[in-house]
C-alpha cells in the first residue's frame, strides 16, 4: 500500500497512518479508494492485530476528503455520469467508498480515529467509520461534510452517520449546509468521544482500543435508539415535517443537493444501514447526476480556486508585490477598499478633498476593526496594527512611492479626470492607476492620463470587505504588464479578479442591469407586482427585481435611463416601463429605499410593504399565476440574463466561461444553482437555449434575440466550455 | 343501478376533545358500538339483513386501528354475518363511507348497509397514524405541504376575508349552533352516551358557545401565525406568489372544535325497507369526489359541488340547503362567494366551529342535521360537502321522498 503505512506496536494495536504521497493533503484518490479495502483485509486477518488506530502522516490535516477535480472535471457529467450510460456500473462505482468504510465498520477488531487536523468531506466519513473518534484539542481543526455547498451529497456514510450519532435535528445544517464543527462543537454533539491535548491523540485512541476496545457499531447494537427519533416518532415527525418546509423556504427547490440529502435521511434512518448506505449511494448518484452538481463543482469550486490562483493573469511579467497604495475618495467605497488593503498588510494612504472625509473613511475601518476585536475574531494588539497602515489625507504629496492608486471618486467624468492628474504626477513609472467605476468605459477615462497603458479599470463591489470578486477592465491602450499587475493586487487583498474588456456597463453591471430590466417588463406587462418579486426571488436571485431595483435607487436608473438615451440616440429603444419609472421618480418623488419610498414602502418598525399606488401607475392585469405561468416568469428573468452574457462573448467583453460564470455568481449573485449563465446555457444545451430564445424574442421582443455566436454553437453543437474553455484546460 | 335510500340516521352528541372532556372515558369502540345500537334498537332491525358497515376514521391507531368497524359489529352484537370496513378520507371520512355504502346499496352488492364514522379526538390525538405526506420530502416538497391553518389563512388572504369577516361567520355559527339547540332541533339524530353503567354521560354537544361576540374572539390570537412564519408562509408563497403576505385570521374560534364523537347512517334499497317494515326518509341522488391544489387545501368543496351538480343536472339554486363542515370559517366564505350561495342557506344551524369536527364522523354527522333540518322546514333536497386535506372535496346530495 502506497497511501497507508502500518506499525503493529507490541500491545497488537496497528497504527495506520495515512499519507498520500506525493501530496501536500490527503485526498481520496482512487488509489486510496482502492487500497481501504487491503487495509481492512490486513487488519481483519492479520492475528497479530487486536485493533487499529488510524492518523494522517499529515501537518495539513486528516483528510480533506473527495478530489472535487476528480470528481466534478469529466465532460458529460461528473464521472462521466451525465449521458445516461450503465447505471448499475455507477452505482457499484459509487458505493465503492460507502462498502469500503463500512468493511473498516465491520471487520470485528476496534478501530479508533485519531484525528489531528482537519476532516472533510469523507475525511470525516472515514472517521466516522472507525469505533472511536479522539480530536487533538486545537480550535482551528474543522470537521466538516461540505458537500452540499459544492451541490453533492455526502456520499460516504454521512447522510446516515451522522444524524445516528447526533439527532436529525442537530445533524440538518451540518449535512444541508455544509457548517463546519471545532472539536470541543463535536464532543458536545456526540460526534466524537475525546479531545485530547494535541499530539496526544494517537495514544488516547490506543489507550481506547486496548481497554475499552468495542468493536460494534452503536447502530449495529440491538438496542440502538435514535437520538430525536426518526421520522415517525412524535418529536421526529415534527422534525422532518418542519425540516421539509425550511428546507423549500431556504432553497425554492432549486437544489437537488439539499433535497436528495433529506430523502436520505428521512429514508435511510428507518432502514438497517447496510441498506441505508446502499440509498445514500442512489441519492448521491442522482446528485451527481443533475446539471446543478456540474455547474456549481466546476463554478464555485475548481473555477474559482484557479481563478483565485491568478489563471488569467499574463505570463511573463514578473510577480508584482503592492507595498503601498493610496486610494482617492475615502466614500463608502474608498473606506472599504483601504479597510480590505490594510487587512491583507498594504500600506495605504486615503485621500479625500478635507482632512475631515479623509479621517472619516478611516473610521469605517476603526468600527469593522472594533467590531471583530469584540468578537474576539482579532486581537487588539493586531487591529491597532492594521489601523496604522491606513493614513488618511488631503494631500496628494503623499501617493508618492505608491505601487497602485486606486480612484474611487464619484462617477463624474471630470473630478476623475482631475484626480488621475494629480496622483499620476507623484506616480513612478512602474506604477498602475486603477479607477473603480462600475458605469464610465475606461478608455474614455483613460484619456486623462499620461500613461494610458497602466490606466486600468479595477471595479470593486459594494460592501467591499464582504462582497469577494473584482472585475478588472481592460482599457482600449490598458497593456498586460498593468493587467498582470493589478491580478497580483487583488489576490493579495484576498479577492477573485475576472478580466473584462472595455463595455457599457463592463460585465457584471451589464448583465446584472437586464435582471431588474425583466422585472419592470413584467410590471409593464401587468403582472402583479408580488409576483414579481415572489417569483423573482424563487429563481435563486438574492432579491426580487423590485426590491433590488429600489435597493439600487430608482432615481439613479433612471438618470442613467436618461443619459443612455442621450448617448444611443435613435438606437435607444423605449419601453413602456420607462414611463412607470418616470412617473414614480418626478411625479411621486419615490427614489428606493433610500427615501423610503419605492417600489415599496418602508415603515420605520416593521418590514417593508408594497406600495399600494403603485396599482395606478401599473395597473394589475395579471393577477394569478399557476406553475406554468410561474416557470415561464422564471425564464424570462434568468435567461434574459443569460443570453446577455452569451453577448458579452460574442462582443468580446469577456472571454473566458470561468470569469463569466464566477463573476456573476460572486459579482451579482446570479442564482448559484446554475453555476453561472454560461453554465445554464451549456447545462441545457446552445439549442434548447437557442429554440427558447426565439421564442420568448418572438413573444417579448428582441431583447431575448440570441447573437449569431449562440446560433453557430447550436447548429455546432458546442458548448461555451467547450469552445471557449478547453484549450485553457488542456494547458493547464 | 337501484336507489339508495337513507331510512335513519344516528350521532352522538360531541364531547370536548380533551381530556377534560365527558367523552374522554369512553372509548372510541364504544361509541361506535352505541351507535350501531342505537340504529338497530331504533328500527327494531333484523342485523342479519345488514350486509356491511362502512366506519370512516381519520386516526386508524391504537384503539381505533384494526378495522374498527368490524370490531364494533362485533360488539354491538350484530349477526356476525355482518362485514366491517374502516375508510380514510380524512375529514370527509364519514360523508365518503355514507357514500360507499349507498354505492353498494346502488350497485346490488349490498341490500342494506350503514355508512357513518367515529373519532375519539381526545383518546387518539389528530395525527398519531403520522404519514407520508407531510413528513417524507419527496411528497412533502413537491406538493408545497402546509398544515391545514396555514391554507384557510391563504385562502382568506386570497380571497379577500379579514379577520373580521371570518370572525362574523363564527359568532353567527354558535348563535345558529345555539338557538337550534334550545329549539329541539338536533333532537331527531341525536343519541345519548351512555357510560359503563348504562347511565347518560352527555345529551349535548359540548363545545356550543352561544354567547360568543366578536369580542369575545377579539382576544384570541391568531393560531398559525409562528409557525407560518417560520416556514409554511414562505412555502404557500412560492406555490401562490400572488400573495405578498398571509394574512393570520384563524384562531381557535373561528375553527372547528377538536371533539369526541361518533354517528351512523342506516342506508338500503326500497326492497329490503318494505321488507324490513323502514319507512325512506330520503334519497341519495348522487355523490361525488374530487381531487384539488394541495397546498391550499381546502377549496374542494366548491370544486366537488360543480362537478356533482353537473352531473346531476342541477344549479346552485336547485339545492334547498348546503351543509359543509366548518373546518374554518374561510373555507366556508369562500364557497359561499364562489357559488354565490346566501347565508340562510348555509349551515343553518350551525356547524363544526360551534359543535366541533371529530374527523371520521362528521360527514355522517352533518348529512343527519341537514336531512332533520329537510324535514323540520319541509324543503327538499340539500348538499352535503366537506373539504378534505392533501386537497380534495366530497359532496352528496340528498332529497326527501
Amino acid at each position: 500500500m502506497e497511501n497507508f503505512k502500518i506499525e503493529v506496536d507490541s500491545d497488537g494495536v496497528a497504527l495506520v497512518t495515512f499519507d498520500v504521497p506525493g501530496r501536500s493533503m490527503n485526498t481520496l484518490t482512487a488509489s486510496v479508494i482502492k487500497e481501504i479495502g487491503e487495509l481492512v483485509e490486513t487488519i481483519k486477518s492479520d492475528a497479530a492485530i487486536k485493533g487499529a488506530v488510524i492518523t494522517s502522516g499529515k501537518t495539513t490535516g486528516f483528510c480533506a476528503g473527495a478530489d472535487l477535480g476528480e470528481l466534478g472535471g469529466a465532460e458529460g457529467g461528473p464521472n462521466g455520469l451525465g449521458g445516461g450510460g450503465d447505471l448499475k456500473a455507477a452505482f457499484d462505482a459509487g458505493f465503492a467508498l460507502n462498502k469500503a468504510f463500512r468493511a473498516l465498520e465491520t471487520c470485528g477488531k476496534p478501530v479508533a480515529a485519531a484525528i489531528n487536523g482537519l476532516a472533510m468531506g469523507g475525511g470525516l466519513e472515514m472517521t466516522l467509520a472507525c469505533h472511536y473518534r479522539v480530536v487533538a484539542d486545537n480550535p482551528k481543526i474543522q470537521l466538516a461534510l461540505p458537500e452540499a455547498k459544492v451541490g453533492l451529497l455526502p456520499g460516504a456514510g454521512g447522510t446516515q452517520r451522522l444524524p445516528r450519532l447526533m439527532g436529525v435535528m442537530a445533524a440538518a445544517p451540518y449535512l444541508l449546509e455544509g457548517k463546519s464543527m471545532k472539536p470541543a462543537e463535536a464532543l458536545g454533539f456526540k460526534v466524537v468521544h475525546e479531545v485530547v491535548p494535541a499530539g496526544t491523540e494517537v495514544e488516547a485512541a490506543k489507550t481506547w482500543v486496548k481497554t475499552k476496545g468495542d468493536a460494534v457499531a452503536p447502530w449495529d447494537k440491538k438496542d440502538f435508539k435514535l437520538p430525536g427519533g426518526g421520522p415517525y416518532t412524535p418529536t421526529g415527525s415534527q422534525v422532518f415535517i418542519m425540516g421539509n418546509a425550511m428546507l423549500r423556504k431556504q432553497t425554492y427547490g432549486n437544489y437537488p443537493a439539499q433535497l436528495n440529502i433529506m430523502k436520505a435521511v428521512y429514508e435511510g434512518l428507518q432502514v438497517p444501514f447496510d441498506a441505508a448506505i446502499r440509498i445514500e449511494t442512489r441519492y448521491f448518484l442522482k446528485t451527481m447526476m443533475s446539471p446543478q452538481a456540474k455547474g456549481m463543482i466546476r463554478t464555485l469550486f475548481l473555477s474559482l480556486q484557479e481563478l483565485g490562483k491568478g489563471s488569467g493573469r499574463p505570463a511573463g511579467v514578473p510577480h508584482y508585490d503592492v507595498k503601498k497604495v493610496a486610494v482617492l475618495g475615502a466614500g463608502m467605497m474608498g473606506a472599504g477598499i483601504a479597510y480590505v488593503q490594510a487587512m491583507a498588510g498594504i500600506e495605504t494612504v486615503l485621500i479625500d478633498q478635507s482632512q475631515e472625509a479623509a479621517d472619516k473613511g478611516k473610521g469605517y475601518a476603526e468600527s469593522l476593526v472594533k467590531k471583530a476585536v469584540s468578537r474576539g475574531k482579532l486581537t487588539q494588539e493586531k487591529g491597532n496594527a492594521i489601523l496604522a497602515l491606513i493614513h488618511p489625507t488631503a494631500d496628494y504629496d503623499q501617493v508618492k512611492g505608491s505601487d497602485l492608486v486606486i480612484e474611487a471618486v464619484f462617477e463624474n467624468r471630470d473630478v476623475k479626470a482631475e484626480v488621475t492628474k494629480k496622483a499620476e504626477a507623484q506616480l513612478a513609472e512602474t506604477a498602475i492607476f486603477g479607477s473603480n467605476t462600475s458605469t464610465l468605459p475606461i478608455t474614455g477615462l483613460a484619456k486623462a492620463s499620461i500613461r494610458p497603458a497602466s490606466f486600468i479599470g479595477i471595479h470593486f463591489f459594494s460592501p467591499v470587505d464582504k462582497m469577494g470578486l473584482v472585475e478588472i477592465i481592460m482599457g482600449e491602450q490598458t497593456g498586460q504588464e498593468a493587467l498582470a499587475k493589478s491580478i497580483d493586487y487583488v489576490l493579495k487583498i484576498k479577492k477573485t479578479p475576472i478580466v473584462v474588456n472595455d463595455s457599457r456597463g463592463f460585465y457584471t453591471s451589464r448583465c446584472f442591469g437586464t435582471f431588474v430590466q425583466e422585472g419592470m417588463e413584467l410590471l409593464a406587462d401587468g403582472y402583479a407586482p408580488a409576483i414579481i418579486d415572489n417569483v423573482g426571488r424563487a429563481t435563486g436571485m438574492p432579491r426580487g427585481p423590485l426590491e433590488m431595483h429600489d435597493d439600487v435607487a430608482l432615481d439613479l436608473s433612471y438618470k442613467i435611463a436618461q443619459q443612455t438615451k442621450k448617448d444611443l440616440g435613435d438606437k435607444y429603444e423605449e419601453r413602456p416601463f420607462t414611463t412607470i419609472i418616470e412617473k414614480m421618480v418626478e411625479g411621486e418623488g419615490r427614489y428606493g429605499r433610500k427615501n423610503g419610498k419605492g417600489f415599496y414602502d418602508y415603515p420605520e418598525n416593521g418590514p417593508k410593504t408594497l406600495w399600494p399606488g403603485l396599482a395606478q401607475l401599473a395597473p394589475v392585469k395579471i393577477a394569478d399565476v399557476d406553475q406554468a405561468g410561474i416557470q415561464e416568469i422564471r425564464t424570462r428573468l434568468l435567461y434574459r440574463q443569460a443570453v446577455e452574457a452569451a453577448r458579452c462573448f460574442e462582443e468580446g467583453v469577456i472571454v473566458d466561461p470561468r470569469e463569466a460564470d464566477v463573476g456573476a455568481i460572486l459579482g451579482w449573485g446570479f442564482a448559484p444553482w446554475t453555476g453561472g449563465p454560461i453554465s445554464l446555457i451549456d447545462g441545457l444545451g446552445a439549442k434548447v437555449f437557442v429554440e427558447t430564445c426565439d421564442r420568448l424574442a418572438q413573444q417579448y421582443g428582441t431583447r431575448f434575440a440570441p447573437p449569431a455566436l449562440l446560433r453557430e454553437m447550436a447548429e455546432k453543437g458546442e458548448t461555451f466550455y467547450g469552445r471557449f474553455g478547453v484549450k485553457e484546460k488542456a494547458a493547464a | 343501478m337501484a336507489d339508495a335510500y337513507i331510512y335513519d340516521t344516528v350521532r352522538t352528541p360531541r364531547g370536548k376533545g380533551k381530556k377534560d372532556g365527558s367523552l374522554h372515558e369512553i372509548t372510541a369502540l364504544s361509541l361506535a358500538t352505541q351507535v350501531l345500537e342505537a340504529l338497530r334498537d331504533r328500527n327494531g332491525l333484523d342485523t342479519s339483513k345488514v350486509d356491511d358497515v362502512v366506519l370512516g376514521c381519520v386516526a386508524p391507531v391504537g384503539e381505533q386501528g384494526s378495522d374498527i368497524a368490524r370490531t364494533a359489529v362485533l360488539t354491538a352484537d350484530y349477526a356476525e354475518s355482518v362485514a366491517g370496513v374502516q375508510i380514510n378520507r380524512f375529514c370527509a371520512s364519514g360523508l365518503e363511507a355514507v357514500n360507499m355504502a349507498a354505492a353498494k346499496v346502488a350497485s346490488g352488492e349490498a341490500q342494506m348497509a350503514i355508512g357513518g364514522g367515529v373519532e375519539s379526538m381526545s383518546r387518539v390525538p389528530m395525527g398519531s397514524d403520522g404519514g407520508a405526506w407531510p413528513t417524507d420530502p419527496s411528497s412533502a416538497f413537491k406538493t408545497y405541504f402546509a398544515p391545514q391553518g396555514v391554507s384557510a389563512d391563504l385562502i382568506a388572504t386570497l380571497y379577500g376575508f379579514s379577520r373580521d369577516d371570518v370572525d362574523a361567520y363564527a359568532v353567527e355559527s354558535q348563535k345558529r349552533a345555539a338557538a337550534s339547540w334550545a329549539d329541539g332541533r338536533f333532537k331527531k339524530s341525536v343519541v345519548p352516551v351512555k357510560d359503563q353503567l348504562g347511565l347518560t354521560i352527555l345529551d349535548h354537544d359540548e363545545t356550543v358557545r352561544g354567547s360568543t361576540t366578536m369580542q369575545t374572539l377579539a382576544s384570541l390570537n391568531a393560531s398559525f401565525t409562528g409557525m407560518g412564519e417560520m416556514a409554511f408562509d414562505a412555502v404557500v408563497t412560492q406555490r401562490y406568489p400572488q400573495v405578498e403576505k398571509v394574512n393570520h385570521v384563524h384562531h381557535a374560534g373561528n375553527s372547528s372544535g377538536i371533539v369526541d364523537g361518533a354517528a351512523g347512517v342506516l342506508i338500503g334499497s326500497k326492497e329490503m325497507g318494505e321488507a324490513l317494515g323502514l319507512k325512506p326518509r330520503a334519497r341519495i341522488k348522487g355523490a361525488a369526489s374530487i381531487g384539488s391544489e394541495p397546498s391550499i387545501m381546502l377549496t374542494g368543496p366548491s370544486l366537488v359541488t360543480e362537478k356533482l351538480l353537473k352531473r346531476l343536472g342541477m344549479e346552485v339554486k336547485d339545492i334547498d340547503l348546503y351543509e359543509l363542515n366548518e373546518a374554518f370559517a374561510a373555507v366556508v366564505l369562500r364557497m359561499m362567494q364562489a357559488l354565490d350561495i346566501p347565508h340562510d342557506k348555509m349551515n343553518v344551524n350551525g356547524g363544526a366551529i360551534a359543535m366541533g369536527h371529530p374527523l371520521g364522523a362528521t360527514g355522517a354527522m352533518i348529512l343527519g342535521t341537514v336531512l332533520d333540518e329537510l324535514e323540520r322546514s319541509n324543503k327538499e333536497t340539500a348538499l352535503i360537502t366537506l373539504c378534505v386535506g392533501a386537497g380534495m372535496g366530497t359532496a352528496t346530495v340528498i332529497e326527501r321522498v
